[in-house]
């Protein structure tokens, strides 16, 4: 019996150690069904997307806090492509001002998430936009 | 056989997409596998078990950083519990071996058991063959963090390492059938903890009363201290690598590989039986509805399990 389980890898890349919203969030995955590998803090873009290769994933959550997600996501992004990877959905959440959408967008990123976006949207949100490859 | 190919040259992405595809049960996968099969039995297979918390992953990655310097390649498999109720999982034993994501001779995979029991995934036997045929020198695989008795990995690795920590149980632990009779070497971690010397003495009692062991191999017990204390963690991981090679090279030179080899296809054989004959009856009886309606009478009690077994069978088997 084939069962396609969706993969999602959720990541904090960069300096901001503040996960509790990256654990809430992957905890919130798992009650969908959905497999997750949860890579921790500190990471660089290329252990993130050298790890999504590894695991491969349909979709990677990158959550930053401390501002730099204007290089850390599409960075991502890029290596991911690099890497014969194009095809991983990545999204992005965090503090994240509202004038940085549009460039994170146009580098790739297909949605963020900011603070105050309940759980059940961005599971509603992956469920919509992402399927097994 | 194009796939099979890439993997062999080391093809990352091609290689974990066949383990996704074996995991969901896509029956392609099993083409795949077959084109690999004989290219595998290189690899040296090392199995860590032990309870939640006893420090596996972090072994594991000490391990890799220690046998990385003498050059080996490393594949490393990685299995969490998924959950009864959802069927998701939080796969995280993957954060502790992250300074090696960037190392390409270091492949990590993590699986989720979706419900076998026995401490891995029906998908870990074919997920090592991937590995091995890549051409990694040594698999390591990290089990669910288990209880008593799950065993399944000894069917699956040529060196079994059971990872223990104090303080967690009585003395009638240590002659109890499961997970301790099936080490080829203990591992005492986070050693500087009180009980540790009880515990130590318990399992070399447990040894002594064994009295025979295969190939004159007995479990070494190794100590070893908590990170905190680096230079001693790091004694003590060395020490386990010489230990885990020379288990291996006991193998090897007491022609015990043979029937650990034996242990290993039976269970592949079994596995394989399971998929192929047990699984498409089920799917047969579930689609045609012919489940739900046994679910019933045996509710009622018009019939119990063994007759329907029994019918089924006759129908399905012929």
């Amino acid at each position: 019996m084939t069962e396609r389980r969706i993969r999602i890898m959720v990541a904090k890349p960069g300096l901001d150690g503040h996960d509790r919203g990256a654990r809430i969030l992957s905890r919130c995955f798992r009650d969908a069904g959905f497999e997750v590998i949860y890579t921790g803090c500190h990471q660089t873009p290329e252990q993130i997307a050298s790890a999504a290769i590894q695991e491969d994933v349909d979709l990677v959550g990158l959550s930053c806090l401390s501002g730099a997600h204007r290089y850390l996501f599409p960075r991502v992004v890029e290596l991911l492509r690099e890497r014969g990877g194009d095809d991983i959905t990545v999204i992005g959440g965090g503090i994240i001002p509202d004038q940085d959408l549009q460039m994170l967008h146009d580098a790739g990123i297909k949605a963020v998430f900011t603070p105050g976006a309940s759980l059940d949207s961005i599971v509603q949100w992956v469920r919509e936009n992402v399927s097994v490859k | 056989m194009k796939e099979a190919d890439k993997i062999r040259k080391g093809d990352v992405r091609t290689a974990t997409r066949l383990i996704r595809n074996i995991e969901d049960s896509i029956p392609e996968a099993k083409t795949a596998i077959k084109h690999l099969f004989p290219f595998t039995g290189r690899a040296h297979v090392v199995g860590l078990t032990g309870a939640p918390g006893a420090g596996k992953s972090t072994l594991i990655d000490s391990l890799i950083s220690r046998y990385r310097k003498m050059n080996k390649t490393i594949g490393a498999l990685l299995v969490d519990p998924t959950s009864p109720f959802t069927g998701g999982a939080i796969l995280g034993d993957r954060i502790r071996l992250q300074r090696h994501a960037e190392d390409p001779q270091v492949f990590v995979r993590s699986l989720a058991t979706r419900g076998a029991l026995g401490g891995l995934s029906k998908a870990a036997g074919d997920a090592i063959h991937v590995m091995d045929a890549m051409g990694k020198d040594l698999v390591f695989v990290e089990t669910v963090g288990t209880g008593q008795q799950e065993v399944e990995v000894m069917n699956h690795v040529h060196t079994v390492v059971v990872v223990m920590i104090p303080g967690m149980g009585d003395d009638i632990q240590a002659i109890k059938a499961g997970i301790l009779e099936v080490a080829d070497i203990f591992v005492i971690n986070k050693a500087d903890r009180e009980g540790a010397g009880r515990l130590y003495q318990e399992l070399m009692h447990m040894l002594d009363m064994a009295g025979t062991f295969a190939g004159g191999w007995r479990p070494p017990i190794i100590s070893v201290d908590t990170m905190f204390k680096p230079e001693l963690f790091h004694e003590g991981v060395e020490e386990l690598s010489t230990k885990i090679d020379e288990h291996y090279e006991n193998l090897v030179s007491k022609n015990l590989l043979g029937s650990r080899l034996r242990r290993k296809v039976m269970a592949e054989l079994n596995e394989a039986l399971q998929s192929s004959i047990l699984t498409p009856i089920l799917r047969k009886i579930i689609d045609s509805g012919e489940m739900e309606s046994l679910i019933e009478k045996l509710i009622k009690k018009e019939t119990d399990p063994y007759t329907c077994a029994e019918e089924i069978a006759k129908k399905y088997l012929r």
